[in-house]
């Protein structure tokens, strides 16, 4: 983390395709993140969000194309890299605890054979207690919310101690009061230099959240800063018209991210 | 029970068996987790024709080369499987279903064909198959344990490993972890558990050895560890109870009574699980019940005394009227002190 250069960004992606059968997914989709950034992953459902996710943390071969963790191959930076996939992915039922799935976040860094000890404990601690579960760690997971277990999740992604953070759809089915701590949290970890990518669905609070968007739809529609590209033409184009766009009502400009609603 | 202990073979049958039951609960509750209970049915059924061709390329009956032919058939099976559900729309059901059958089948033709020629030493081939503790020698439990101690081990060593396998793959494969690789060597020991347990269960059996002590240990714990731990405990116990009332009442057969023992044990989880099983949720639902009860009782005597206060006051406010009339102070603390007692009550 030391040697980052500071002119590298966080993710460059160029001329990625990715198709699950005959049709690409994904099509030549190229774009740069600068550091520092909240950045909110936008588009229809079926745009290929999750799929750009996955195909840069390899879990989806692509056909084409590259993606850079802070220039290097995802192979090589992988430990700057951290993920909160959709919550629907697991089963909650499994016998394990809330603390135990935050450990879980160390295990790359254990690598293989050692187990977690006091230390790691610890740590997913201090995460848990981050958003806000310290007095849930020994639940069972299935004992908790919805709400809950995103934050469960977010805290397994903070105890990895990335640099770089990716969210699929974090805010799916919260409540209020989560919504507002995954936010907050959100900050934090830009303040802390953090780069944080959000595959998010809520165009009413886009302006709200993030710096920076990427509109997809199949392939990058735009990819800025959200005062410029976050237009209601951009919207209609990665929404390929059908979107009866609902005027953002009169609330605070971006940048007061953070206060929430 | 005092010839199990004194009567070698009988000792043997009882540690095999017990070995064998503490393997296959060990190893099966990755399986159960990761939701591929039958992939240890797949197996063992895929493991006949790979038995029956090391038999017939050697015609020697040793669990040694049994164990290279089941291994090489199971992976062909499990490959089979993992194909059909990445090149279709077939599900792993289904897939494995067919895989299954079709091995078995192959197996079975095999078998016939074996006992029709003259190969070898070709007699007990089918007790091998069809499952016979008793048959069991020396040097089978040898293999056995070497086999358990191994499955052991490994599940020691990988334990967060095969944990995030079953949890959360696409995360583990996130981290770095080789995930298709723990995915195959967890299929390779659950292989190696499904073909020592064929000797003593036989191939439609041994699943039962897989499963069934895993899904009851989940009824008492919501940890990991404890429920690896209580799976081999209710393995080992089922297999020594198969080889200890078998053992007791002749004619009775060792596996299938080790079944029936892991069955009367995953009943009694069901039953009497502390917070998953029956017995617990139906007194959690009726102490609730009572509970609620209670509590709405309470408001609505609450309630009562709020309308019995209120009356109080209403009446205070009426007398106090009347009262103003000739004394102001009297009947209004009257009824004051009225109201606080009932409030007191309360």
């Amino acid at each position: 983390m030391t040697n980052r250069n500071r002119n590298v960004p966080p993710l460059a992606v160029s001329g990625l395709t990715v198709a699950y059968r005959k049709k690409p997914v994904l099509r030549d989709v190229t774009f740069e993140i600068d550091e520092r950034q909240l950045v909110g992953i936008i588009g229809p459902n079926g745009a290929g969000k999750s799929t750009l996710i996955k195909a840069i943390l390899g879990l989806q071969p692509a056909l084409s194309g590259e993606a850079l963790i802070y220039g290097k191959p995802y192979k090589v930076n992988r430990k700057l890299v951290g993920y909160v996939p959709q919550r629907e992915s697991v089963d909650w039922d499994f016998p394990t605890s809330a603390l135990d799935v935050v450990m879980m976040g160390r295990y790359g860094h254990l690598g293989l054979f050692r187990r977690p000890g006091a230390r790691e404990r610890e740590l997913a601690m201090d995460c848990l207690d981050k958003v806000g579960m310290a007095d849930f760690a020994h639940r069972q997971i299935s004992q908790l919310s919805g709400g809950q277990q995103q934050r469960v999740f977010l805290a397994r992604a903070l105890a990895q101690d990335a640099t770089l953070y990716f969210m699929d759809e974090p805010f799916a089915g919260v409540d209020a009061a989560t919504e507002k701590a995954i936010v907050t949290l959100l900050n934090e970890l830009k303040r802390n230099g953090k780069t944080v990518l959000v595959v998010h669905h809520d165009l009413a609070t886009v302006a709200d959240y993030f710096d920076s968007v990427l509109l997809l739809n199949g392939e990058v529609i735009a990819c800025g800063p959200t005062e410029t590209t976050f237009t209601p033409e951009r919207l209609q184009q990665a929404y390929g018209g059908k979107l009866a766009f609902v005027a953002r009502s009169e609330r605070e400009p971006a940048g007061a991210a953070g206060n929430g609603r | 029970m005092l010839n199990l202990l004194t009567d070698p073979n009988l000792r043997w049958i009882l540690l095999g068996s017990m070995l064998l039951g503490l393997s296959g609960g060990v190893i099966g509750t990755f399986s159960y987790l990761r939701k591929q209970s039958l992939i240890g049915d797949t197996l063992a059924h895929a493991a006949l024709p790979g038995i029956c061709i090391a038999f017939m390329l050697t015609g020697v009956k040793s669990v040694g080369l049994f164990l290279v032919g089941a291994l090489l058939a199971g992976a062909a099976a499990t490959l089979s499987v993992t194909l059909i559900t990445r090149y279709s729309r077939i599900k792993p059901d289904a897939a494995m279903g067919i895989v299954l059958s079709l091995f078995f089948a192959v197996g079975i033709v095999l078998l016939t064909r074996i006992q029709h020629s003259s190969y070898g030493n070709q007699s007990g081939l089918d007790k091998f198959l069809f499952g016979q503790a008793a048959s069991m020698t020396s040097s089978d439990l040898y293999t056995l344990g070497g086999v358990a101690l191994l499955l052991v081990i490994a599940c020691g060593l990988l334990y967060k490993e095969f944990k995030l396998l079953c949890f959360d793959p696409g995360y583990g494969r996130g981290l770095g972890f080789p995930m298709g690789l723990l995915e195959q060597l967890l299929l390779g020991l659950t292989t190696v558990a499904v073909v020592v347990g064929i000797q003593a269960v036989g191939v439609v059996l041994v699943a039962a050895l897989l499963i069934t002590p895993a899904v009851s240990a989940r009824y008492w714990t919501d940890r990991l560890g404890v429920m690896t731990v209580l799976a081999g405990l209710f393995g080992a116990l089922s297999g020594a109870a198969g080889a200890w009332i078998s053992s007791g009442v002749s004619q009775l057969p060792t596996g299938p009574i080790s079944v029936l023992a892991a069955t009367a044990c995953f009943v009694a989880s069901v039953l009497f699980g502390p917070r998953r099983g029956l017995a617990a949720k139906l007194l959690g639902r009726r102490s609730a019940r009572r509970r609620w009860l209670a509590e709405s009782a309470g408001v609505a005597a609450r309630a009562n005394i709020q309308a019995a206060m209120q009356a109080t006051a209403q009446a205070a406010v009426l007398t106090d009227g009347q009262a103003n009339v000739h004394d102001n102070a009297h009947p209004n603390v009257h009824s004051a002190a009225h109201a606080n007692e009932r409030g007191a009550s309360v």
